[in-house]
């Protein structure tokens, strides 16, 4: 059997595939083809010399596409990965990367807000305080967990245990996932800006190491909320605005269909941003991205959080806030002229 | 103390709502009362609409503002020097660099704020103050830049701070990440000033909304805000598509922030000179 042949005789397959095969975006398509035409291929027969080249070459191809998707992504596909529902979440990362979780619950003001998961967590044998927002994957997860859209009393909830952490001298590390900070009545009685402004204030000053990185969504200050740091990544599939490309949209194309032309403009892949030196690392992901392979995505951003603890936790107090006040001040592009006649 | 309005600081050339959508010309239309009132009589009435009963205030540009809460002739224009660049090479309709142009022709503006010193009624301040009508007020690298370094020189000469915020767009879009991470330079400098126990009065005023909210406007130690100014994260329309329900009456008005606790006080702008130097004089 030639290589056509199988090739015809499977795409009557596709349309029948697993319910994984129903979230694939519209640029993965190809791919998850050849993946299902290989799974023919290995199901069909005893392996013959033949059918095993064939494999061989349809795994070497199937590794080069994803190469060809995925190495030339742009900023609204990005955006597509970054909300992909099958994409890793703080809670598969608390099995994946951390051991003997311990949740805390709740901000002592008002509500136990599960869009910010905290709680203690062990990274090997590093004692960490863990701070996670959490989307959820089905509808009853997502209902729960608010979508990973915090209210007020979520990021009062993160403040407090960070806090509570900076007293015992636990480092903490911060995952950052949402679309933004929840636009609600109820968010805003409760004052959202105050609260989002309070933690940017207090994060700047926490003297323990502060380690944040953006798993799939950076939804601007909703993101920024708990995104004060020593050690700013960004998973290489993640986005980090200062507003959604459909927000944007909205507001300077007037229409929230144009959100792949603002994705590209507002330039906030992770590439984008370690250019500008806004964060300082971008961990890799796997081939195809973080929703097909959890646990090399889970292993790649634990070396990337052991590294930068082992490196921070060598730090006095008072240099690693003085640092995180520098690092934070020098961001800006601006220019300015040379005529100087102020003296402050 | 007499608390007398301060005519004699506010000159009658204060060239009043030139805002988008405000018609020029001798007469205006208010927004409060539906009102036509006389120019002339807003702008010696500091911008605020003088027909009985109605009280509604207008925008005032920064430097009008400026001459209205600081003693005459006594501010003095910090970092002025500094100027907006376009870092991402944005382009909506329109090229950022053109927009930015364009919106300084207008405004006679270089940027969404002024900062400098001056004095209150003979009290020493640092000022800021951001304008809404310069991309909406919004916080790109320029107002984040001049806000630190207003803030540190107000720490460094143990000066009572003042800003006030007016801003209708947060972060600035057209600067991208730029924007955000301005956000938490502001509030870093904010935390360093408030560690050295510095006094921080912030003064909010129609509109402040998204990353100006959520950042500097928020983190007064006393916080004034003027009557009916539009104040929260989320703006009322991207609310209202989210809840899907009726806004509750007055939502994310001063009066609807004092209510909820996020405010010390509703101030009107005849009354903020006198009442700003009452905080100075209980904390400084």
């Amino acid at each position: 059997m030639s290589t056509d042949e199988t090739i015809a005789q499977d795409d009557s397959n596709i349309d029948s595939m697993s319910a994984t095969a129903r979230r694939v975006l519209p640029f993965e398509r190809p791919i998850f083809e050849m993946e299902e035409k290989l799974k023919q291929v290995e199901r069909t027969g005893p392996p013959s010399a033949a059918s095993r080249e064939l494999i061989q070459n349809m795994r070497e191809q199937i590794a080069k596409m994803k190469r060809n998707v995925f190495d030339h992504l742009d900023a609204w596909q990005t955006v597509q990965v970054a909300r992909h529902e099958n994409r890793p979440q703080t809670l598969d990362y608390i099995e994946l990367v951390f051991d003997d979780f311990m949740e805390l619950h709740g901000d002592r003001a008002f509500d136990d807000d599960r869009a910010i998961i905290t709680g203690f967590a062990k990274l090997d044998d590093r004692k960490v305080l863990l701070v996670g927002q959490h989307k959820g994957r089905n509808f009853k997860e997502r209902t729960e967990h608010n979508f990973g859209m915090a209210h007020p009393e979520g990021y009062r909830k993160a403040l407090s245990k960070m806090q509570m952490a900076a007293k015992y001298g636990l480092p903490i590390v911060c995952l950052i996932d949402t679309g933004g900070a929840y636009p609600g009545i109820g968010a805003e009685e409760r004052g959202q800006a105050y609260t989002i402004a309070y933690n940017l204030r207090e994060m700047s000053q926490l003297a323990t190491p502060i380690v944040c990185v953006v798993i799939g969504e950076g939804g601007s200050g909703g993101a920024l909320g708990i995104g004060i740091g020593d050690h700013i990544a960004m998973m290489q599939f993640a986005y980090y605005s200062v507003i959604s490309p459909e927000g944007c949209a909205g507001i300077l194309w007037k229409n929230s269909k144009f959100a792949d032309q603002a994705a590209r403009a507002l330039r906030f892949t992770s590439k984008d941003l370690l250019e500008f030196g806004v964060i300082d690392e971008i961990i890799r992901e796997p081939p195809g991205a973080a929703h097909r392979d959890h646990r090399i995505a889970a292993a790649n951003l634990k070396a990337s959080l052991t590294q930068a603890l082992r490196h921070l936790s060598g730090m006095e107090r008072e240099q690693l806030v003085e640092r995180r006040y520098e690092k934070f001040r020098k961001i800006g592009v601006f220019e300015e002229s040379l005529i100087t006649n102020v003296s402050t | 103390m007499s608390t007398s309005p301060q005519q004699s600081e506010v000159s009658a050339s204060q060239d009043l709502p030139r805002k988008r959508g405000v018609p020029e010309g001798l007469w205006i239309r208010c927004d409060g009362c539906h009102d036509t009132v006389f120019r002339k009589m807003v702008e010696k009435n500091l911008g605020v609409c003088p027909q009985a009963g109605c009280g509604h205030h207008f925008y005032v540009p920064a430097k009008s503002r400026i001459q209205q809460l600081l003693d005459e002739g006594s501010f003095e224009e910090w970092f002025a020097e500094i100027l907006p660049l376009d870092p991402l090479s944005f382009h909506d309709k329109k090229p950022y660099r053109d927009r930015l142009r364009d919106e300084q022709q207008k405004s006679g503006l270089s940027e969404a704020c002024l900062v400098g010193r001056g004095y209150l009624r003979g009290r020493p301040v640092v000022l800021g103050v951001t304008d809404s009508s310069f991309i909406m007020g919004s916080m790109g690298s320029v107002v984040g830049e001049k806000l630190t370094r207003a803030i540190e020189a107000a720490t460094r000469l143990q000066l009572p701070l003042l800003i006030v915020s007016g801003s209708g767009g947060g972060a600035r879009m057209h600067e991208g990440i730029y924007s955000l991470m301005q956000m938490g330079k502001v509030c870093a400098a904010l935390g360093r000033f408030h560690e050295k126990k510095g006094l921080y009065i912030s003064v909010l005023t129609n509109p402040t909304m998204g990353g100006v909210a959520a950042s500097f406007a928020s983190l007064g130690d006393v916080i004034l805000a003027e009557p009916k100014a539009l104040i929260g994260f989320a703006g009322p329309r991207v609310v209202q598509a989210t809840c899907k329900i009726e806004l509750p009456k007055g939502f994310q008005t001063s009066e609807f922030l004092l209510e909820h606790g996020f405010i010390d006080r509703i101030v009107a702008r005849a009354d903020l000179r006198s009442e700003i130097a009452r905080i100075i004089d209980y904390c400084g």
